[in-house]
């Protein structure tokens, strides 16, 4: 379980990164965390030549508050920097909600949350909660400058809209609208595993109740997050009452097609998909109401 | 007055050491010119090797030498097989071992085939990357039953099927109890264990010293001296050539006991060829393709009983999966055979096994080692049988208790010691009635579980008994010696992977001469310090080296008496050893230091008395005739999430009964760990092959390994049932913790889920395989 034989570069500027991966393409990886790029690469399931480590380039790290009450995280802030984040609490609960899911703490120490996102497993937390909020992507290379919005950037399993001389430098949260709650759960084998489900709920009340806009995300469901708009459709509108939201977590199904594993068959994991839309459904609306 | 150290609960004298990354273990072993091994290892379960290309790798820079089967000459041989089989009425064996690379054919993922040396692991394990080996790929036999059919490919051809082993003991005649029965249960059962999982792989450092003709192993092993031996005889070595240190080792559980893995003839081999030492550091991976694991049985098995619940008679015919080879013998399906009939009178016992050879990783014991299996089928049995009676199942239990006066108590079958399984002494009903006053059986039952589950909740109980067959023979020594300076050394040959010897052993040699505990230095796992011993397995340690070193520590007693009695000008019987001085009872102004008597007993001129020895020090070892059983029950209530089946265990208890405790506190925490590894075999672990053979799960993000969320606060009680077969009474702790847990499990999700009519017939379980169970959920 050691790595083969790679070429290890530590630039100290984010021109000096963007130059290698210009330079280098396909043949190089940009180390951020290295809490799946590590082990993938001492089992040699990831052989790159070129080592990007961008740990040094601390204009990455930092959690900005926007002027339109939306956050701005860059790439390289640890996820344990986010979860213990007042601001982050604040403003994207949904996110704070999530991070103690993520791993364990010693992961979360190093790992960071541009470095999850890049990554886009499909079982890992940040993506779906991403959709979910509506994250804005921002990559660079040398190139210039885009936005990807989240939808966008998840392409299927550890594949995302980034090319390959560029790299993810911030993330761009919205503001919550009014009368919005949200909710995040996962079922795991032990804390800390890649859940065998999860689900991230966002749901927005208009003044009469009912559900103004709805945004229901998966995690682990398929090959990459899985949004279920027959749930958000089955509750727009409505007043979300538990025969809805049932309803809701029943229309559910048509959108997704799980997989079985070793941990869970496939229909067991349908039938957590089913009981995570009711559970953060309901805590949504729940906090929604508050 | 020097306080009594046996029985309290010391702190143990290692764990500072420990606990401050201060103690040795292999990989801190760095010899200046040391090279570093890789495996190229079979990817294939079942294949012909048809072509090894090693070019690239030999040409690689750093890499000194690159070996195959072919290059190993006369020195590659099938490893001896370590237990033969016992004489019991009807054995067929087929020994069946490996060599320690593949040869023409490979029969297991992970089998290693060629043996990279290089500079660092690193080198090495590039230049085995580039090994390219040809193989001719053989259908894997992968399942147990299908392993029998005609048209079964064979794991070793030369056998004519995959029957390994197939062994019939009796007990009375099943036949004619179960034609009085008033009613007989039958089921299928399977009980699948995983893999040991020590927090340190194997690992082995050589260094051949051609000056002084000499080789030093350093082996995370279980059994220090018998590899000693072995080595020294396939080297044509004298065993005093040949030194084997087991420094600290982080856990062993069985899997370190087996021998020899053929990495551990290996790198001495290479270490004397290339004359240079050598280490190997098994990794993770390798360690889940390559260390020993313990795996599945299916049962068939049947109860019989009258309607008063009294049991008649039981049958068990099962199937054991052993793996590529049997190098272990049968120690694994013997102990189930015999650790299945529990604490329960079985008047007629029919008991039949076939040991399967599998294209899978070899079988040997781990913790437990075939008791679990033994007591699911058992306690499973009890569980349906009550409830077709209409019994309450710890009554049936309880009624069938084999009682207090009828030790000792002879089950007639041939255990893993090869001698008749005796139950030495035991006393059930207190065990049970301590473990249901603890887990608060009758007040859950009547009051807290019908108000929980009128509140929709899903929680159930359960209590399990259990019988542990432990310190078994043949020997262990232990020197004891009072140095001049007045402390003591205690050296013993067994290895040491946890169980606190240095606390244990140094409490008993306390008490005999009367030193403390700070005084007291011991030295185990180094065949340069005791060159007698067999090993630590089977829940021994403390049962048989322990009463060794208490012979010697007496021994060395009477030794400081009779010198302190010529000394003191007192009699014998008026001297006592306190605080490291011998000193005539009732005045203390008359005493001499035993540092004295030690510089004494060692003088630089003059001459020892004809007739006496230098040295105030002991060597004795101890034999048992037989066995110890050990005994106990495990309790838990345990809650189920309604709809997504994971589980939280709300009350755990142990009561165990030992006889008396050395160190309550290593016992406590012997016991510990064995639930730990218990919960992971009823819930979490389990090795997973498809049908090629390929193991789906070699790494800790797919192995689930419980973790301290998943395990949780246990209470533990203790009686002190006496063994009559040792000095010290004691009985064996080691595995206590991990065999009965699979089916407490069972009890209690029953009783959890109890609407659903569930009947669990399986370990381990899962949320997803609960859920099928329960809704009927994969179409």
């Amino acid at each position: 379980m050691k790595p083969a034989a790679f070429d290890y570069h530590a630039p100290t500027t984010l021109d000096e990164a963007l130059a290698l991966l210009a330079a280098y393409g396909d043949e190089a990886k940009i180390l951020a965390g290295g809490q799946s790029l590590i082990p993938a690469m001492n089992f040699r399931l990831a052989q790159p030549a070129i080592l990007v480590d961008i740990n040094p380039v601390t204009t990455l790290v930092g959690i900005h508050a926007e002027g339109d009450g939306g956050l701005r995280i860059g790439t390289m802030t640890r996820q344990r920097t986010v979860e213990h984040s007042d601001l982050v609490a604040a403003r994207a609960p949904l996110l704070a909600e999530t991070m103690p899911h993520i791993a364990h703490p010693q992961i979360r120490n190093r790992g960071t949350f541009g470095g999850s996102l890049a990554h886009a497993d499909p079982a890992s937390e940040l993506p779906a909660v991403a959709v979910a909020l509506g994250m804005t992507l921002r990559a660079q290379s040398t190139r210039g400058e885009r936005d990807i919005d989240a939808t966008d950037f998840f392409q299927g399993l550890f594949a995302t809209a980034l090319e390959p001389d560029e790299m993810l430098i911030e993330v761009l949260i919205p503001a919550l609208p009014a009368r919005t709650g949200t909710a995040f759960a996962e079922v795991a084998r032990r804390h800390g595993d890649y859940a065998m489900a999860g689900a991230a709920a966002v749901v927005t009340l208009a003044e009469d109740g009912t559900i103004a806009a709805c945004k229901l995300v998966y995690l682990s469901i398929g090959d990459a997050p899985v949004e279920s708009h027959s749930a958000a459709s089955a509750l727009l509108g409505v007043i979300p009452t538990d025969e809805a939201i049932r309803a809701a977590a029943e229309a559910m199904e048509q959108d997704i097609d799980p997989l079985g594993d070793i941990h869970a068959t496939a229909a067991y994991r349908r039938h957590l998909a089913k009981v995570l839309a009711r559970r953060t459904l309901a805590s949504a609306v729940a906090r929604a109401r508050n | 007055m020097t306080t009594k150290s046996f029985g309290q609960r010391i702190k143990r004298n290692e764990d500072p050491q420990l606990l401050t990354g201060r103690a040795q273990f292999v990989d801190d072993v760095h010899i200046p010119g040391m090279l570093h091994v890789a495996f190229k290892r079979s990817d294939y379960a079942h294949a012909r090797i048809t072509g090894i290309d090693l070019e690239a790798a030999k040409s690689m820079p750093g890499v000194v030498a690159v070996y195959t089967a072919e290059d190993l000459g006369d020195f590659w041989q099938p490893s001896p097989l370590l237990v033969p089989p016992p004489p019991a009425e009807h054995v067929v064996f087929n020994k069946r071992t490996s060599g320690q690379l593949a040869r023409s054919k490979v029969r297991f993922v992970g089998e290693a085939i060629v043996m990279v040396v290089a500079e660092s692991r690193y080198l090495a394990e590039d230049a085995a990357e580039t090994i390219i080996v040809d193989y001719e790929p053989l259908d894997a036999v992968v399942g147990l039953e299908a392993a029998l059919t005609e048209d079964s490919a064979l794991v070793h051809e030369d056998v004519g099927s995959n029957i390994g082993a197939h062994v019939i003991q009796r007990k009375g005649d099943y036949d004619t109890a179960r034609a009085q029965a008033d009613l007989v249960i039958s089921r299928r059962l399977l009980y699948d264990r995983g893999t040991a999982a020590p927090m340190e792989t194997r690992g082995v450092v050589a260094h051949y010293d051609h000056l002084a003709r000499h080789l030093t192993v350093w082996d995370s092993t279980q059994a220090p001296i018998p590899i000693r031996n072995g080595l020294a005889a396939m080297f044509g070595l004298s065993e005093r050539q040949v030194r084997v240190i087991a420094p600290f080792v982080g856990g062993g559980f069985g899997p370190k006991v087996m021998m020899f893995y053929p990495e551990e003839t290996l790198v001495p081999w290479a270490a004397i060829k290339l004359e240079r030492p050598v280490k190997w550091i098994e990794d993770r991976l390798e360690n889940f393709y390559a260390m020993t694991h313990e795996r599945g049985q299916l049962h068939d098995s049947e109860i019989a009983l009258t309607k008063e619940g009294k049991i008649l008679g039981v049958k068990d015919v099962f199937l054991h999966d052993t793996g590529a080879y049997i190098p272990y013998g049968l120690t694994v399906p013997i102990n189930t055979q015999c650790t299945l009939l529990g604490p329960y009178v079985v008047p007629h016992y029919y008991t039949e096994f076939k040991a399967l050879f599998t294209n899978k990783t070899v079988v040997t014991p781990y913790r437990g080692a075939g008791r679990q299996h033994g007591v699911f089928v058992m306690e499973r049995l009890l569980d349906i049988a009550a409830k077709e009676l209409g019994m309450d199942p710890l009554e049936l239990r309880r009624i069938n208790f084999i009682q207090p006066e009828q030790f000792p108590w002879c089950n007639e079958i041939i255990y893993q010691d090869f001698t008749k399984l005796t139950y030495d002494s035991g006393n059930y009903e207190p065990v049970l009635d301590k473990a249901m006053r603890m887990i608060g059986w009758d007040e859950w039952r009547q009051n807290e579980q019908p108000r929980l589950r009128a509140e929709g909740r899903k929680v159930g109980i359960g209590l399990v008994m259990y019988v542990e067959g432990t310190g078994i023979g043949p020997y262990e020594g232990a020197r004891v010696q009072v140095e001049t300076t007045g402390k003591v050394t205690i050296v013993t040959g067994i290895g040491t992977q946890g169980q606190g010897h240095y606390t244990s052993f140094a409490q008993i040699a306390a008490d005999a001469l009367g030193v403390p505990m700070k005084d007291i230095y011991i030295s185990t796992g180094d065949t340069g310090q005791f060159s007698w011993g067999v090993g630590t397995f089977a829940s021994r340690g403390a049962v048989v080296a322990g009463s060794a070193v208490y012979s010697a520590a007496q021994m060395v007693r009477e030794k400081a008496l009779k010198q302190a009695a010529e000394h003191l000008e007192a009699s014998e019987a008026d001297i006592e050893l306190v605080d490291g001085f011998a000193q005539v009872r009732g005045a203390p102004g008359a005493r001499v230091p035993l540092a004295t008597l030690a510089a004494s007993a060692n003088p630089l001129r003059g001459a020892v008395r004809p007739g006496t020895e230098p040295g105030l020090e002991a060597t004795a070892y101890f034999g048992p005739q037989m066995g110890t059983t050990a005994s106990g029950a495990h309790a838990m209530i345990v809650e189920v999430d309604p709809e997504t089946y994971q589980l939280k265990i709300l009350k755990y208890v142990v009561v165990h009964d030992c006889g008396p405790l050395i160190n309550p506190l290593i016992v406590d925490g012997q016991v510990h760990g064995g639930v730990a590894q218990g919960i992971g075999n009823a819930f979490y672990e389990q090795l997973i092959y498809d049908e090629t053979g390929q193991l789906l799960n070699a790494s800790f993000m797919d192995y689930l390994l419980p973790t301290s969320t998943d395990v949780p606060r246990m209470e533990l009680g203790h009686e002190e049932t006496p063994s009559p077969l040792n000095p010290l009474g004691v009985k064996g702790a080691g595995e206590a913790g991990a065999i009965p847990v699979g089916p407490l499990f069972a009890q209690a999700l029953e009783d959890a889920l109890i609407d659903s009519g569930l009947e669990i017939l399986e370990i381990p379980l899962s949320p997803s395989r609960l859920w099928e169970l329960v809704e009927g959920g994969d179409a």
